[in-house]
């Protein structure tokens, strides 16, 4: 690993110098225009303090981030006149364009306010048509018929998968659901796009992310029923799933958080240099979060590999987008931040494939992040302790979920390639269906965690004053058993 | 300083009597507890060659936060890491401490052991989110899944005329959440061996360190000084041993239990003092050991007092050594409002070494009425 940071910071060296040379990248505006003060040309350079004037195409080549260092006096690691280019906000004559920390910028006489929006919105990309045809001229990341059937299946299992569970916690079997209706294209189709050392931290729409990755429904289930099986140990709510065989962090249920620690474990696999990058998932709402900026920001001056995928499914339980921004919708914010985005159509597992592995792609071998918003719709209430229908229309509900069914379309295309039959769909929906019923009766009758379990894992060993109340809980237990649950094995 | 405050009665007449009853005590020297020392150091030192150690030692340990590179770090701990370790591992991050809190647990769930510097733990408040719910309980919530090996550090406490956003305590704030560790070193040994055992644990530790004692220079033994030197979490030190009262007290109030020592020691009391180093897990045995050989207890914090971790501390005896006192917990804190600036008043808003000494002779003035 010594070699690795010595190799990292030769690397460092080496950047340095390159800088010192820069390549001549930006075009200048040569070629015998009046000399007027206001427009960048070749007149005659800016004297510049304290070091020998570079050649126009060199100076205009600038990392902000050097010349806010040079102002910072003695700091010995940067400041040594050599390696950093000359930069002061002094210039002082000829004023074409400007220095200022963070680079060069050309003067303009008018004052123009940059407006609020482009004008129009930034289109979004689509491979599929609504009835599941490839749009002619589309360019999309091809698939083999197996990846494509996966692909199929596992939409219709997530479907099925949500029905059921949001059944059982209507009967009050379990505590509490949220589907991912609506948005199975997105969970499958970025899935299949990404690798298995890929590492992803979800919000809580994605369990279908782990159902590719070959979570069982019977782990589903035994995490939804807090069962002794369940990995989680009973700890959490129902849906907050995680596996770290299967590079999945465990689901947190504050908005955002998981983004810049995304960020964090992406730079961790750059360190490692690893062929992985870090995928994040949020909604619209989690946007408007702190996190969110904070994570932007700093993926792109890290240049982290990690992918920023927003589901904009319209809705933050009953706050439509509409109040959640202003801007148009979240790709935009991505060049606020320096950092590469796309827009594309979430209900269209083509396109979200094609597009989150060019993300992937970029991420890796580019070291840096890309924002991907994928425009869906979320077809099911916020979670069971919600009633969309109070907030929204109950025809808009149903246009999304017949008329926009992610999972329709994609079979229309699927079968269109003569890969699926109907007795195909039946057979899979039968079966999955009874493997489901099987899994959470399966779960229920499992015994919960035992009470061991609830003193474990606060800290990677147990210290005393647990051990104390474990014993202080089994004595009562012991002398009253009657107020204690007969299911919790003690 | 409220309870100096309380008890000015305390002293004159009385302070007479219960100097004319008390037995001469025999003064403990203060046995600090160093073998044969040579060298002294800084703390700034102690916690500059520290992360310098680690970092080399384990070359999945990086250290994060505002100024801690280029700056050689807000005040100067992070000096010369920069340009060993590159700016892979040391690195400066703009000014948004929940996203770096965030980040650097993310990097945690992946394996690094970050070392996150906050400028002072005040600015902490901005990423508490990150720290309690997502660094403090992710193990517990996933089941041991996710071990966040980080720690956060930085100063805490009142520094010198920085006003009310600048100065408060956050140890007990930290202390009470379960899965987290609350260290507070104090000089330069326990700077030392604490922030190497805090890098090296796998759960997260708040690392709280205090301006005022960078500075301050302790003598370290060749031991000390040495490269694998670790202190254990969860073990308090007993500074200066004594058998009339115990004082507990953690960062820089040890030194000022320290003097109060002293002075009292020419008063013919023998005060034990008790430096906590770890607040969360904190020490229980010892200090009820010590509460049991002196049967009166002093608490000292700097932060304020209600809810405070002197509040801890007196329960703590109170379970498990009530019958063993002999007057009841009294406690030093700082004044409950928020930190004022005017120098006057910040000076009566904390701890002096002389509101020990009026609260010590009280106490053992009502002890020997009785």
């Amino acid at each position: 690993m010594a070699a690795l940071w010595l190799a990292r910071a030769s690397s460092q060296l080496a950047r340095r110098a390159a800088r010192r040379h820069p390549p001549l990248r930006r075009p200048s505006r040569h070629g015998g225009e009046p000399a007027s003060p206001w427009l960048l040309g070749p007149a005659a350079q800016p004297p510049v303090l304290g070091s020998p004037p570079l050649p126009a195409a060199e100076r205009a080549f600038r990392r902000g981030f050097c010349s806010v260092r040079s102002f910072a006096g003695e700091s010995s690691a940067a400041a040594a006149s050599d390696e950093e280019e000359p930069e002061n906000g002094f210039a002082g004559g000829d004023q074409q364009a400007l220095d200022f920390p963070g680079g060069k910028v050309s003067l303009v006489a008018e004052m123009n306010f940059l407006p609020e929006s482009h004008g129009e919105r930034i289109s979004c990309y689509r491979v599929l048509d609504d009835d599941g045809r490839t749009i002619s001229g589309s360019r999309f990341q091809e698939v083999s018929k197996e990846v494509a059937l996966k692909m199929y299946s596992e939409m219709v299992t997530l479907q099925i998968m949500d029905n059921i569970f949001y059944e059982a916690q209507r009967q009050g079997r379990i505590s509490f659901y949220l589907t991912s209706n609506g948005e199975e294209a997105i969970n499958i189709a970025s899935a299949a796009a990404l690798s298995a050392d890929d590492i992803v931290l979800p919000q809580y729409r994605e369990p279908g992310v782990l159902l590719w990755r070959g979570f069982t429904l019977q782990e589903f289930a035994n995490q939804c029923f807090g069962n002794n099986m369940d990995y989680g140990k009973g700890r959490q709510m129902p849906i907050h799933y995680g596996s770290n065989r299967l590079n999945y962090f465990t689901v947190s249920s504050p908005i955002a958080t998981q983004l810049p620690q995304a960020v964090g474990a992406a730079y961790s696999l750059k360190m490692d240099k690893k062929d992985a990058c870090a995928i994040t998932y949020f909604g619209d709402g989690g946007t408007s979060e702190g996190d969110f900026h904070a994570a932007l920001n700093f993926a792109a001056v890290m240049e982290a590999p990690v992918i920023f995928f927003c589901r904009n499914n319209g809705w933050a339980i009953s706050t439509p987008t509409t109040e959640q921004f202003r801007s148009d919708g979240v790709v935009v914010r991505g060049q606020a931040y320096g950092i590469r985005g796309i827009r594309v159509d979430g209900n269209d597992a083509l396109a979200v494939y094609s597009a989150v592995h060019a993300a992937r792609e970029m991420a890796i071998t580019e070291g840096r992040p890309i924002l991907v918003e994928a425009l869906t719709y979320r077809v099911g209430h916020h979670s069971t302790s919600d009633d969309s229908t109070k907030y929204r229309p109950v025809d808009e509900i149903e246009h999304w979920r017949t008329a926009r069914d992610p999972i329709s379309r994609y079979r229309k295309w699927v079968q269109g390639n003569d890969w699926w039959s109907d007795s195909e769909e039946s057979e899979l929906r039968n079966r999955v269906r009874k493997e489901l019923l099987q899994a959470i009766q399966v779960a229920e009758r499992m015994p919960k965690p035992p009470v061991t379990e609830l003193f474990t894992d606060v800290y990677d060993q147990i210290p005393s004053n647990l051990r104390e109340q474990e014993q202080l809980l089994r004595d009562t237990i012991m002398k009253h058993p009657s107020d204690y649950p007969t299911d919790v094995p003690v | 300083m409220l309870g100096a405050a309380r008890r000015q009665l305390g002293s004159g007449p009385m302070l007479g009597q219960v100097l004319r009853r008390l037995r001469p005590a025999a003064v403990a020297e203060a046995t600090r507890g160093y073998s044969a020392a040579a060298k002294e150091m800084t703390v700034r030192d102690a916690l500059n060659s520290a992360l310098d150690e680690e970092m080399s030692a384990d070359p999945s340990v990086f250290l994060m936060g505002e100024e801690v590179g280029e700056y050689q770090g807000a005040y100067k701990i992070s000096k010369g890491l920069l340009d060993k370790y590159g700016p892979d591992r040391v690195l400066d991050t703009p000014i948004t401490e929940a996203g770096f809190t965030g980040i650097g647990v993310g990097a945690a769930y992946q394996g690094l052991r970050p070392i996150v510097e906050f400028m002072t733990f005040n600015f902490s408040m901005q990423a508490i989110d990150h720290i309690i719910n997502s660094a403090a309980k992710s193990n517990y919530m996933s089941a041991g899944q996710i071990s966040v090996p980080i720690v956060f550090r930085g100063p805490n406490g009142a520094a010198a005329g920085v006003g009310a956003q600048h100065s408060q305590c956050y140890a007990a704030w930290y202390a009470h959440v379960p899965g987290l560790k609350v260290l507070t070193p104090y000089s330069a040994e326990d700077a030392r061996g604490l922030l190497k055992a805090a890098i090296r644990d796998p759960d997260p530790v708040i690392f709280l360190e205090n301006e005022l004692l960078y500075g301050e220079s302790f003598p370290v033994s060749a031991e000390v000084l040495d490269s694998s030197f670790c202190l254990p979490i969860g073990k308090a030190k007993i500074e200066r041993e004594g058998k009339d009262v115990t004082i507990t007290a953690f960062s820089k109030m040890v030194g000022y239990a320290l003097q109060a020592a002293e002075i009292l020691s020419k008063e013919g009391i023998s005060a034990e003092v008790i430096n906590l180093r770890s607040i969360r897990p904190l020490d229980r045995a010892a200090i009820n050991a010590s509460v049991r050989k002196t049967n009166r207890l002093v608490t000292v914090e700097e932060g304020f007092p209600q809810h405070g971790v002197g509040s801890e501390i007196c329960m703590s005896v109170v379970e498990d050594s009530f019958e063993y006192l002999d007057a009841p917990v009294e406690r030093i804190a700082g004044a409950d409002v928020p930190m004022p600036y005017a120098a006057n008043l910040e000076r009566m808003a904390v701890p002096q070494v002389s509101s020990f000494s009026s609260i010590l002779n009280f106490l053992l003035a009502l002890a020997h009425t009785v």
